[in-house]
């Protein structure tokens, strides 16, 4: 018995060693000497100050930006979160008709505009980098004149958003999407003088 | 659903199936001790263990001195878990000045990590330091697995010996598990995941100030390793409270689809390793059958619900899911992850269509035997087994048999004990829970929903899933006592008594098989055994699923909210 009980103190730190230590340490050193950009947090840079993570959403509200998806935990990453509310639920039915008159409202579209449902419900994470491609297409209008651009401006604008949609990985996984911050630092890059 | 949805799924079922002879095979070679390529370099590292650890494992064990060892090795990993997690704010790597961890929680944290449940009622970001993240959860997701798979190896010895006492090793089992299956494994998914983006640094949080100029937390620590062997070890805890659905676990559809398949990955290929070890190919192909049909019926089931929803008129409920996985990935992932007791989620099971709901509950109050916990899925598997052979037998009058081995009073008594401890704890925790008034006010829904979120945490805890409907608030003293102790009860519950059976069988003859033998490597056996599996779990379940989520599935075609 006792030595039973020695040996399982034994193993247990050797266990340990091995898969506390040992393991997430080779597993660090090989990110950090390889992807250390993606090991680090896929960072973004604006003139030298980091603004954010390629793969973390932010919350964008302004009329010259493209919107975000609703996030339950407003993009905050301490911790982030999900509603985890039910079809049945009250309250996720209310911001739904709160969302989507509001939608249709700030992009001056007619109720007819099937808004797309990405922008109606909140994401898991709370921090969904992504939109679809149809939510930010919607957004085009009012983001042209939110920035004042003339008309030939105004079709850069789409082509932006045409080169910023990220096909199905491998041509087969997941869901066709745009990065909603990399495409807002490309418009801020290419209209500067119209912020 | 479209073309690309039907060819994820395809590809993800075809590419399972192709992996099981693969890692399948290989896993039995290891723990035959059979040679194969580059095995000396593990050797080396198994045997230093060893010498360190003063281990003969040479040294075979009964059924009782084995038991005595994982009790022993399990009591002392809580113990340590616990003994981290409290003190956390007096050991060093503390990076965010974390204060120690209360200790209804950290009782309910421990255990729940030891059991491969990973339960998690906190979220790790703002909880748990980066010390306690590896050296205590990391560990344990480690070899809570391997504690599976060498309860596992001691059914199928059992099975496998004539007349003898000796089941192993439990020493040699573990580490066997851990060095030469879990660990390279982990290693090589954890970097890929690095690629795909997955953090893997020893840098703190970064605080940033966004394009409009919002401040935001950029979180970061060890992640991708804990990553790769929380979905490899059908663990289920994330870094992040929000686990997979955070872009820092899994932030692209190939790190998704990597992650989905690494969850049935181990569980799915014990099934051949299983049949390899016993001499009996396709007694083990018969179990994969019994485990696939239900996958596969039960995504069927969910993928139909989710696409039909009536979403408040919406073209489809994105409520709690990722842009870049959709519909199909969410629901794929929800469903592999309840069937595995890997627990992890992708998407918010709370804000899934309520029949889908249903069916991620019921996949894991049938027993965590669909493809279940790594080696626990397929020893929850063969208490089912043992009861269809009893069963079909007293219908045919034929004596029961598995294997060539005579099933006897006893282990029916232990296959009974085995299926009844986890339902006791849904069923009686949940009744308890409703009744406690207090404990309501941590309902995140109200109505039949609220209702299921009881439900749910109870089949996940007692399952040793680990996945909730998370709009309950189970951080409470109530509830991290109630659901640890409902995981020590659906976790040990079931390998004490396997572990009974393992050793009543083992000092068995082989009987020959006779023309009164009811044969169990068939497709009519296959049948039998799902039969079995759904009548026992739907005439215990029904009645409370009917309260749950099939009176909301009933309620939202009305149009009712709450």
């Amino acid at each position: 018995m006792r030595t039973q009980f020695f040996i399982a103190l034994k193993l247990f730190f050797s266990m340990t060693l091995l898969t506390g230590v040992i393991y997430p340490l080779v597993v660090t050193g090989i990110a950090q000497g390889f992807f250390a950009k993606e090991a680090n947090g896929s960072l973004i840079t604006k003139e030298n100050v980091v603004i954010g993570s390629e793969l973390i959403g932010q919350a964008f509200d302004t009329a010259i930006y493209f919107n975000s998806r609703p996030s339950a935990s407003g993009y905050s990453s301490m911790p982030s979160g999900a509603s985890n509310l039910s079809v049945t639920s009250e309250k996720l039915k209310r911001q739904i008709i709160e969302r989507k008159s509001l939608f249709l409202m700030n992009n001056r579209l007619p109720q007819s505009v099937v808004v797309p449902s990405d922008m109606l419900f909140a994401s898991g994470s709370g921090l969904d980098p992504h939109i679809s491609v149809s939510a930010a297409k919607l957004q085009i209008n009012r983001i042209a004149t939110a920035r004042h651009l003339t008309s030939d401006e105004g079709v850069q604008l789409t082509q932006c958003v045409d080169q910023m949609v990220e096909s199905r990985q491998w041509f087969l996984l997941g869901e066709p999407r745009v990065n909603v911050l990399l495409l807002n630092l490309m418009i801020d890059n290419r209209f500067k003088s119209k912020k | 659903m479209d073309m690309y949805d039907f060819i994820q799924i395809a590809l993800y079922l075809l590419l399972l199936v192709a992996l099981v002879p693969l890692l399948g095979g290989y896993m039995a070679r290891v723990f035959e001790g059979e040679s194969f390529f580059g095995k000396p370099g593990f050797t080396a590292l198994e045997k230093s263990i060893y010498r360190v650890a003063r281990i003969n494992n040479k040294v075979p064990m009964n059924w009782k001195e084995y038991t005595f060892s994982v009790m022993v090795f399990n009591a002392m990993g809580i113990l340590f878990l616990f003994l981290i997690q409290v003190f956390q704010n007096d050991l060093p790597m503390n990076l965010e000045g974390l204060s120690g961890v209360s200790i209804p929680l950290a009782f309910n944290t421990a255990v729940s990590f030891v059991t491969n449940t990973n339960w998690q009622s906190y979220s790790g970001e703002i909880t748990l330091s980066p010390l306690v993240q590896t050296l205590g959860l990391t560990v344990q997701n480690f070899v809570s697995a391997a504690t599976g798979m060498a309860v596992l190896l001691v059914l199928i010895r059992g099975i496998r010996n004539k007349t003898t006492q000796e089941v192993g090793n439990f020493w040699e089992d573990l580490t066997r598990s851990v060095v030469y299956i879990l660990l390279p494994l982990s290693l090589v998914f954890a970097l890929f995941l690095v690629t795909q983006g997955v953090v893997q640094t020893f840098l703190p949080n970064l605080p940033i100030a966004t394009l409009e100029g919002v401040h935001q937390v950029i979180p970061r620590g060890m992640i991708a390793s804990q990553e790769a062997i929380k979905q490899l070890g059908t663990n289920g805890g994330g870094y992040f409270g929000i686990n997979s659905c955070h872009p820092f676990e899994n932030p692209t559809p190939l790190s998704n689809f990597a992650e989905m398949l690494a969850i049935l990955l181990i569980p799915a290929s014990l099934t051949y390793t299983f049949g390899k070890m016993t001499g009996n190919l396709r007694q083990g192909w018969v179990l994969f059958a019994a485990m696939f049909v239900m996958f596969v019926t039960g995504l069927a089931i969910m993928l139909y619900a989710e696409y039909s929803v009536n979403a408040f008129g919406a073209t489809s409920l994105m409520e709690g899911k990722e842009m870049r996985f959709g519909i199909t990935n969410s629901i794929l992932w929800s469903s592999a992850t309840t069937c595995a007791s890997n627990g992890s989620v992708n998407a918010m099971i709370s804000s899934l269509s309520p029949l889908s709901g249903m069916v991620s509950m019921l996949n894991m109050m049938l027993g965590e035997i669909i493809f279940g916990g790594v080696g626990a899925g397929l020893y929850g598997m063969l208490v089912f087994v043992i009861l269809t052979v009893f069963i079909s037998g007293l219908m045919v009058g034929r004596t029961p048999e598995f294997m060539g081995k005579k099933i006897e009073a006893f282990e029916i008594k232990m296959a009974i004990i085995a299926v009844l401890a986890p339902n006791f704890v849904i069923l009686v925790f949940s009744a308890i829970t409703v009744m406690y008034p207090p404990a309501l006010t941590s309902l995140g829904n109200t109505g039949a929903h609220g209702f299921s979120e009881i439900l749910y945490a109870f089949s996940s805890a007692a399952g040793n899933n680990g996945s909730a409907f998370a709009g309950l608030n189970a951080n409470t003293d109530f509830f991290n006592w109630m659901l640890g102790t409902g995981i020590l009860i659906g976790r040990f519950g079931v390998i004490l008594p396997v572990l009974a059976i393992s050793g009543s069988l083992s000092v068995k003859k082989k009987t020959p098989p006779s023309s009164g033998t009811l044969s169990t490597d068939n497709g009519l056996f296959v049948f039998l055994l799902i039969a079995v599996v759904i009548t026992v779990g739907a005439l215990t379940f029904f009645p409370a699923l009917s309260l749950g989520p099939i009176i909301e599935h009933l309620q939202m075609l009305t149009g009712k909210t709450f």
